[in-house]
């Protein structure tokens, strides 16, 4: 109630509706071009850039003599390209790596800004406060006209990106091939820069530098989580990126007076974190369930196996559970889970006797020993004898290792001439003939 | 001492305790780390400054170097789950410093901390910042803290040399030998967290990002040697704080600004005139080849 009265509040207020859409623009526009950054894998462009506007803002200010946004945004977009073409020269002409030249255009341009910034204080140039606010962001100080300039940039940004969705796809993925189609890859790279300095310069005033680092790449990486294409990512990752801006807006409108900046970058990271756990294919706890999910799997056929293999050597008792694990180690909290879901499908029964634990095959049970052991075997000589067979049999889906109808046979007679072939068969009951009996 | 020198002789060892383990960085493919460390103990700070309640050095330093191990901690986690390592470094830091900026702005209104002074220290201020023990003036806490950092890198590095040569050059081959990869990562990791902490609380963080790059970068172009890249890159760093301190006279800028553009300066040269590596001599070389071949 209380809550929904301040969100009531909030929505009347003009002046915090200028900030929430700056925010969201800002989300949306540096979520499609960080898409592009983190696939060309210049997550970190984002910070140098960031940290590579300061010494433009102070020129532009030190020249013009206002605090005009358009100046600002003029000035640090002239030194973000002069450090991104700074980076490319010293990775291209020397043997400093990338992240070295990172780290170094970032610190030197910076401390250029830091004397610039000093040069100001000192030589009195009235209104200066205010400057350093783009160290730190101050999204409460959105007015509408910055929120014009963003917007317009944003949606010219937004435009942009679409008219080159196609060779910046190229670009992210196989600047090589591009090369070799005949496509300008290095303008592409300059423009994609340029855009990303953008992106990069619109958000300083509202989350600062170092923040506005986070606004590029969180939201990519979460994106990438939940999608294998370009068109999903970046309409997911523009879409995270409006939704940590509002979330933090609205939490640091309607909550205690926090700032608003660092509440989107913990937006964003819980955003990433959530993702990071819960998304289908690559989240964390998806590829655990899909672990267990195998070495289940991997611990019933161990079970059959064993269970098949003493049969076909004649011995007909029931199975003392001690020599699975003797055979085939696993701990036995697995041997134990294994068991009782074979039990309850009712392809072995389990009875005990005077503390130890002995198991048999039922007829339904024997019969898919059986086919384990012989895809298993079939799966060992495909592996010795791919090259002379071709064809896959572990296929993309096939989480059983299914064998190819027009395998089947090659591999038998393979599995006759190395004598693996399963000697008995509990369809027909019988030991099978040498060859030619195939099933 | 004077003023002046003191400023000078804090640079030198903050130059030199970074460099030395900058080339480590370096070689490694983690410049960016420096940067990432020294945003990320924001929160460090914060919390042992609520914790103990005042401005105390010890307990900040321990604090931060506690967020500055967790960071890299968090960074290599998720690196180990597939997030790619630009990732990794930029969500881990930026977070962390989110957090740290709002416990910043959650209780500075019931204490005194400011966040431009804690983050960013003047080292115009080092001189008046003195140490007393048993009652009598030992000089300048910051030389006392940056220097304990760097006897403290020197001996660890020292010790475990031929390890961190092979870590730094060749993990595979170091963990093949049975050398723990793992542990000199993190021995190394704290080490720049602690070196990072107490430089940045008296001279700022971007002098000591700046000089666990530059001058081991400048120091990469110069030599083929471990053991001479070392000696170079904490020789250029101090050169850097020397020569930015004339500059920042000059110019009446801000120190730090000024130690980092003069290592910029150092770099640009290097980068030039390198006689291995530089662009024009590689040009001469060349063209005096070109020459050769065209006159027979």
């Amino acid at each position: 109630m209380n809550v929904l009265t301040q969100i009531q509040q909030f929505f009347s207020d003009p002046n915090t509706l200028w900030v929430l859409s700056g925010t969201i623009l800002l989300g949306v526009s540096s979520g499609v071009i960080g898409s592009f950054a983190f696939l060309r894998k210049r997550g970190l462009m984002g910070d140098v850039l960031a940290h590579a506007a300061l010494p433009g803002i102070c020129l532009a200010f030190m020249l013009t003599g206002s605090k005009n946004p358009l100046f600002f945004l003029i000035g640090a977009t002239v030194t973000g390209i002069l450090a991104s073409m700074a980076i490319n020269t010293i990775t291209r002409f020397s043997r400093i790596k990338e992240d070295t030249s990172l780290a170094l255009v970032l610190s030197v341009f910076f401390g250029v800004g830091i004397v610039f910034l000093t040069q100001i204080q000192h030589t009195n140039y009235g209104n200066q406060s205010g400057l350093d606010k783009f160290l730190f962001g101050q999204s409460a100080s959105l007015v509408g006209d910055d929120v014009w300039v963003m917007g317009g940039v944003a949606i010219a940004l937004l435009l942009f990106s679409l008219l080159l969705f196609k060779e910046f796809k190229l670009l992210c993925f196989d600047p090589g091939f591009g090369r070799s189609l005949g496509f300008p890859v290095g303008l592409l790279d300059l423009i994609l820069m340029l855009m990303l300095v953008l992106a990069v310069v619109i958000g300083l005033q509202a989350a600062g530098v170092v923040l506005m680092a986070a606004l590029i790449i969180t939201p990519a990486a979460a994106a990438r989580y939940w999608t294998e294409r370009l068109d999903i990512m970046l309409v997911l990752s523009a879409f995270l990126g409006g939704l940590s801006g509002a979330l933090g807006t609205l939490f640091s409108a309607t909550t205690a007076n926090l700032p608003t900046g660092p509440l989107i970058v913990v937006a964003a990271t819980m955003i990433f974190l959530i993702s990071l756990v819960f998304s289908p294919r690559r989240g964390l706890l998806s590829k655990a369930i899909r672990l267990a999910a195998t070495r289940k799997q991997m611990a019933r056929e161990r079970v059959l196996q064993f269970l098949y293999e003493n049969r076909e050597q004649g011995y007909f008792d029931p199975l003392n559970t001690e020599m699975i694990l003797w055979k085939y180690p696993m701990s036995r909290r697995r041997l134990k889970s294994a068991l009782a879901s074979l039990t309850k499908d009712g392809w072995i029964q389990v009875e005990q006797k005077g503390g130890s634990f002995f198991i048999r095959g039922t007829g339904e049970g024997w019969v898919q020993a059986y086919e384990t052991v012989l895809r298993t075997r079939m799966t060992e000589v495909w592996m010795m004898h791919e090259n002379e067979i071709g064809g896959n049999i572990r296929e993309e889906g096939s989480t059983t290792g299914e064998i190819p109808p027009d395998l089947f046979e090659p591999l038998w007679n393979l599995l006759v001439k190395h004598g693996r072939e399963p000697k008995w068969n509990p369809k027909s009951d019988s030991i099978a003939g040498e060859g030619g009996n195939v099933p | 001492m004077s003023m002046g020198l003191t400023i000078i002789i804090t640079g030198a060892l903050v130059a030199a305790s970074c460099g030395f383990l900058g080339c480590f960085l370096i070689l490694r493919r983690m410049a960016m780390l420096g940067d990432a460390i020294s945003h990320a103990v924001l929160p460090g700070i914060v919390i042992a400054f609520l914790m103990s309640g005042s401005r105390d050095s010890l307990p900040m330093l321990l604090g931060a170097a506690a967020l500055g191990l967790l960071c890299t901690f968090f960074i290599q986690s998720l690196r180990s789950q597939g997030v790619q390592s630009d990732a990794a470094i930029s969500v881990t830091f930026t977070a962390l410093f989110a957090i740290g900026v709002i416990l910043v702005s959650l209780y500075t209104r019931q204490v005194d901390l400011d966040l431009d002074c804690v983050l960013y220290g003047e080292i115009a201020y080092v001189p008046w910042d003195t140490l007393y023990l048993f009652g009598n003036n030992i000089g300048p806490k910051a030389i006392w803290g940056v220097g304990t950092a760097f006897i403290l890198s020197f001996l660890v590095v020292g010790l475990f040399f031929k390890e961190f040569k092979i870590v730094s050059f060749d993990p595979q081959m170091a963990a093949a030998l049975g050398i723990p990869v793992l542990l000199i990562h993190y021995l190394l990791m704290g080490l720049v967290s602690i070196t990072t902490v107490a430089s940045f609380e008296s001279v700022g963080a971007i002098l000591v990002v700046a000089m666990l790059t530059v001058p081991s970068a400048t120091a990469y172009l110069l030599t083929d040697r471990l053991e001479t890249m070392l000696a170079i890159s904490v020789g250029v760093g101090i050169l850097s704080s020397l020569f930015g301190y004339w500059l920042s006279l000059i110019f009446n800028a801000s120190i730090a600004g000024s130690m980092t553009v003069a290592a910029g300066i150092f770099f640009i040269l290097a980068f030039l005139f390198s006689p291995l590596h530089g662009v024009v001599t590689r040009w001469l070389i060349r063209r005096k080849m070109r020459a050769a071949t065209d006159q027979p």
